[in-house]
């Protein structure tokens, strides 16, 4: 009894179960150190080496040099805007497939689903290969062209633009939209779409005013990750062979492999990590302010 | 508007889950479905709202045939079980979505959301979100929705199941008053609560294995169930196999006085007899048994009575000295008070 009386009796002090404050932070060391290690080391690397040209000394040179560069400029833009346009097609596109397969019944939808699930698991360079093998020079959609037309050329050569880039991104990245909306999708009650329709409403005004209000955290969590994965984006680009499209890890990737300037593919580096925590910060805010 | 089903069989996959059903709704009738889950009420209900297909048979609103017709174009309102609210609308926007689609002009919209707020008690949360509500809360502003488009008629699944006892009891006396208040909207009501059914309607369709059983006025069913099922499902019932004879049955080799213009001497039949009508002690239509189980009930006990090798139920008020199990106990009932049911249904 009186062991029964002891046990519940409140203890002063730490609650019961947690371990010491000093203990506690032992336990954090390990993971801490390991992150230090293999992470931010390499970092703290990448920015110490941006700040030491190659002339010696420290000195914010290189930023200066890479910043004033239109080359830079340039890979800045293409990056953004095709990250942005990306993400738009995804979201539009990821919305448009996954309401269909979880709204509109049609033999195969579970099959479908799972499919999305494998998709994920694709490497990026594995569907711009596949691309490249339908819409590149020497593809099927040209050579179908110049046998049933005869002509030494076939029509499609967007592939090695930045229009090939986007359509590359759009179909890789989708699912990565889809999946989350799959769940979201899911976890609304069917009822209020049957109500829905049931005081007059159309599928447009139900898929506006219900569905997709929903689907908002869902959207702005796929669209946040494909934004930062399109800014990332490397294999895509250098697979699809688009030589005038410079992104900026594709810039990265110039200066220190072809042109040996490690300072100025660090400034890069630097820039492009800059942009991804900043756009991810921005999401945060943006997702909490939204209640997401 | 009626309602009326005409040869309306429904069917997934190969298997009936709605067979042939024939009913009429007369325009301001409140009609329940009542059944147990499985029976096809639910799906009599969506094949009105156009939410399933009929294999075959027509549903008729008043004289047009809607079969055909996507449900929002039925002009009909529906509350269901989970409420289904739009989470991010507040109250007067869930009620006022109806109306926006059906493009009612903005100031309209304004007073008939606050009409139906006033109807349905919530006038107070016209600014809230649905999250904020409590479920009777919730329910109410489904109501309002619902009857904030004026439909002619007004679909109910399972309103209440999801509210406790108490809130339901209170909100079966709203729907009450909102029919009283609103005679002229139909009403088709599904439900497994038989209290539900005999409360709130002018009919009760009882439904069983996908088919329809019985319908009729509660009274009707109560008093003269036609069936065993409909005996059981609507308030229980002693369901006991006799035999007849000249002025009355044999049961359990007892002589019993009842009423049996209905069924000829010497033909098998059942016995159906409510377990409030049986009185403990001597009276007319004596039976005798021993105790099987006895349960106290606050107001009233329940007796199981083992009347030779079959079980008769009876509720009595609330023994002072109670019969303890095993003792011999003597129950009667009135005349009247039996119903003959077909042969063979009380083996069940």
């Amino acid at each position: 009894m009186s062991e029964a009386v002891a046990a519940v009796r409140p203890r002063r002090g730490r609650p019961r179960g947690l371990p010491r404050p000093s203990t506690a932070l032992l336990w954090a060391l390990p993971p801490t150190a390991l992150l230090a290690v293999v992470f931010l080391y390499p970092l703290a690397l990448v920015v110490r080496q941006s700040v030491h040209p190659d002339t010696g000394g420290t000195s914010l040179q290189p930023y200066a040099d890479v910043l004033a560069s239109g080359a830079f400029r340039e890979a800045l833009w293409t990056t953004v805007w095709l990250a942005l346009a990306s993400t738009a097609g995804c979201l539009v596109l990821g919305f448009a497939l996954a309401l269909v397969i979880a709204f509109v019944p049609f033999p195969g939808a579970r099959a479908v689903s799972r499919f999305v699930d494998v998709f994920l698991s694709f490497p990026s360079f594995l569907i711009t290969l596949a691309l490249v093998f339908v819409y590149g020079t020497a593809g099927l959609a040209n050579g179908l062209w110049t046998d049933l037309t005869g002509a030494a050329e076939g029509p499609f050569r967007f592939l090695t633009t930045p229009w090939g880039v986007l359509l590359a991104e759009i179909t890789y990245f989708t699912p990565f939209v889809m999946r989350p909306l799959l769940a979201a999708f899911s976890q609304l009650d069917t009822a209020q779409v049957e109500v829905a329709g049931s005081l007059g409403a159309r599928a447009p005004m139900i898929v506006r005013r219900v569905i997709l209000p929903e689907a908002l955290p869902a959207l702005a969590a796929g669209g946040s990750l494909v934004l930062v994965l399109c800014l990332n984006e490397f294999g895509i680009v250098l697979f699809t062979g688009a030589k005038d499209v410079t992104t900026l890890p594709m810039l990265v990737y110039g200066k220190a492999i072809l042109e040996s300037d490690y300072p100025g593919a660090c400034v890069v580096a630097v820039v492009n990590v800059l942009i991804s925590v900043g756009l991810y910060g921005l999401y945060r805010v943006v997702s909490r302010r939204a209640g997401a | 508007m009626g309602i009326r089903f005409d040869g309306v069989t429904v069917a997934y996959d190969g298997t009936v889950v709605l067979d042939a059903l024939d009913l009429t709704v007369a325009p301001g009738e409140v009609m329940a479905l009542l059944g147990p889950s499985g029976s096809g009420k639910t799906t009599a209900l969506r094949a009105v709202a156009g939410f399933v297909r009929p294999a075959s048979g027509r549903v008729f609103l008043g004289d047009r045939d809607v079969t055909d017709l996507p449900p929002h174009r039925r002009g009909i309102g529906m509350v269901v079980q989970s409420y289904a609210l739009f989470p991010h609308l507040r109250v007067e926007d869930n009620v006022a979505f109806g109306l926006k689609a059906r493009r009612v002009p903005r100031a309209e919209i304004r007073t008939r959301v606050a009409e139906a707020l006033d109807l349905t008690g919530m006038a107070a949360h016209a600014r809230r979100h649905p999250r904020e509500l409590s479920g009777g809360q919730q329910q109410r502003v489904a109501i309002a929705r619902a009857l904030a488009v004026r439909p002619d008629v007004l679909l109910l699944d399972e309103p209440l199941s999801a509210l406790d006892a108490r809130l339901r009891s209170g909100m079966l006396t709203e729907l009450a008053r909102l029919h009283r208040e609103l005679p002229d909207v139909t009403m088709l009501y599904v439900t497994h609560d038989q209290v539900e059914a005999l409360t709130l309607a002018d009919r009760i369709a009882v439904m069983d294995r996908a088919r329809l059983q019985a319908c009729g006025t509660p009274r009707e069913l109560y008093r003269a169930p036609a069936d065993a099922f409909t005996a059981s499902f609507v308030g229980g019932a002693n369901l006991l196999p006799v035999t007849v004879d000249g002025k009355g049955a044999r049961f359990a080799g007892t002589h019993v006085e009842l009423d049996t213009t209905a069924a000829a001497a010497g033909a098998r039949a059942t016995l159906c007899v409510r377990p409030h009508l049986v009185g403990v002690g001597d009276g007319p239509n004596r039976l005798t048994g021993t105790l099987a189980e006895i349960q106290w009930r606050g107001a009233t006990h329940r007796l199981y009575v083992d009347v030779g090798g079959h079980q008769v139920m009876a509720d009595v008020r609330e023994l002072r000295e109670p019969p303890g199990l095993g003792d011999a106990v003597t129950l009667h009932f009135a005349p009247e008070d039996a119903v003959l049911l077909p042969a063979g249904v009380g083996d069940e």
